[in-house]
């Protein structure tokens, strides 16, 4: 009785506070470029406006245009529930559950792609092989990150690597797990969330065709994607299993705050790299993890 | 307690290794060259516990040389000839870092076959050293403008370098500080050639000097 309400609540704080970082980014956005910005609660608005409308469908669409975000929303939802939350633990924890973690994720891509196909659009189509082709090679330093996780802590699971810190190869795995982080989530380095000029779209290319409750769906379903992999960064990189119940929470609420954070000031400061410079740039991310790997390793001393 | 610190600056230089093969701006190129000079600069000083004054003045002549004087030599070059990218490389530029990354990780795996002495096994000396001869063997064969490859000889020269701190009790260092005047004077002249090739060809691919023309 008490895992079902525990699970229930844990369940609600995802749901409830994921909206809450895009907005946290766009305010640090308009902070910076010294405009008012859109309120900070605005996803919120938006997921509530596009829930009351109803669904477009193309003729040549399947039924699997509107399921397949369904699916993609509920492996993320799968996905959030095998992540530890600090002191509160996983809400499902055992051996070996940061491989699903990994294939929930790759799940979730699947399904937006091929809901993306499923109209036919040229954009959708180009935007998905972008979309994919990137994933190739962030999804290449994600292992790797998961893997020195693993190896720095001798166990598979997500409640145990995540506890201890990394030490010496702390920084290598932050930076390397930021710039994932920031490809996975089309933010900008890669992808401009605001872009509207379809031929320069990725992730915005590939949900063109959706309306109504799927694109809500799909909103709602990336931005519990954004807190799944800050809440991954910062239990990563910082001790938080050293601290008390209370001290641990705070950290990681200010962790996940100052990353977000982070990724306006890249928003703002940054402009997105030309096509062909971005696998350098997920390159590195891969060699930065792969070197944390190899100082787990190796202990630092060979 | 030393051989972490020197650990550490020797990971740093096999950093600055990956970032000279990944970067396409000639500035960026020498600057990550002139930043490991100087930290192999640092290091004889680490190395001895009670460094004498000879040994810091080898330190000094490396940091000026290899930190200050090359890469200065090296800039004057560049803006007279007025380039500062590597556009066209012949071995693009994430295969040549995937190709650093791998020697780098193949000389840490590797180097325990050595028959190193008892006092080196701690230390990531001799992979360092290997890694970063590699790195400039890369940037020597897969770069075509001069000044890169003049930047690939400069680092290949940095990992034999760090092969000569092992032996840094035996060798003098007179033989270092020649190394490093040799050095000086052959950027300084290249600094002349490289404008010579410029004005020559009008571009400073070195591919061109292959084809003879009357």
């Amino acid at each position: 009785m008490n895992s079902i309400l525990d699970l229930i609540l844990r369940l609600d704080c995802w749901l409830l506070l994921a909206p809450l970082l895009p907005g946290i980014i766009n305010k640090v956005k308009a902070w910076v470029a010294g405009r008012r910005g859109p309120p900070v609660l605005q996803l919120y608005y938006d997921l509530a406006r596009l829930w009351k409308k109803g669904v477009v469908m193309s003729t040549l669409a399947s039924p699997a245009f509107v399921i397949l975000p369904a699916v993609t929303w509920v492996a993320l939802l799968g996905a959030a529930m095998l992540m530890p939350l600090g002191p509160l633990g996983a809400g499902l924890t055992f051996r070996g559950d940061a491989l699903l973690l990994l294939y929930l994720l790759a799940l979730g891509r699947f399904c937006t792609a091929w809901a993306a196909m499923e109209t036919g659009s040229a954009f959708e189509g180009m935007g998905t092989v972008r979309e994919v082709s990137y994933a190739v090679l962030a999804e290449a330093a994600m292992i790797a990150a998961v893997l020195s996780l693993s190896v720095q802590s001798g166990s598979i699971s997500l409640a145990v690597m995540l506890a201890p810190a990394m030490g010496a190869s702390a920084v290598l795995l932050a930076a390397g797990l930021f710039i994932v982080l920031l490809a996975e989530n089309c933010r900008v380095p890669f992808d401009d969330p605001n872009t509207h000029l379809e031929l320069t779209m990725i992730h915005e290319a590939m949900v063109l065709d959706h309306s109504g409750p799927p694109l809500a769906a799909i909103l709602h379903g990336a931005s519990m994607k954004l807190l799944l992999f800050t809440v991954l960064l910062v239990q990563a990189v910082l001790p938080i299993g050293r601290l008390g119940p209370w001290a641990a929470g705070l950290v990681l609420a200010g962790g996940v705050l100052g990353v977000t954070v982070a990724v306006g000031l890249v928003e703002s400061l940054l402009a997105r790299f030309a096509f062909r410079r971005v696998p350098l740039l997920l390159t590195t991310a891969f060699l930065l993890c792969l070197f944390a790997l190899l100082v787990a390793w190796k202990g630092g001393v060979p | 307690m030393n051989n972490a610190n020197l650990n550490l600056l020797i990971g740093l230089a096999m950093g600055l290794n990956l970032l000279a093969l990944g970067t396409s701006r000639l500035p960026a190129l020498i600057r990550a060259m002139s930043v490991q000079g100087v930290i192999l600069g640092v290091m004889p000083i680490l190395m001895e516990g009670h460094p004498d004054w000879r040994v810091v003045l080898v330190a000094l002549a490396t940091i000026g040389g290899k930190g200050v004087l090359i890469p200065g030599l090296l800039r004057r070059a560049m803006r007279t000839v007025q380039i500062d990218r590597e556009l066209q490389p012949l071995l693009g530029f994430v295969p040549s870092i995937l190709l650093g990354a791998a020697g780098t990780i193949a000389a840490l795996a590797l180097t325990h076959l050595l028959p190193l002495l008892p006092e080196h096994a701690g230390t990531l000396l001799v992979p360092g050293a290997l890694a970063t001869v590699l790195t400039g063997f890369i940037l020597l064969i897969g770069r075509t403008k001069a000044i890169s490859q003049v930047c690939g000889y400069l680092i290949l020269e940095n990992g034999i370098y760090l092969f000569g701190l092992l032996l840094i009790k035996a060798m003098p260092l007179l033989v270092e500080a020649g190394v490093l005047l040799d050095l000086t004077v052959g950027v300084f002249i290249l600094g002349i050639i490289v404008d010579r090739i410029q004005r020559a060809f009008d571009s400073l691919d070195t591919r061109k000097l292959t084809a003879l023309h009357e």
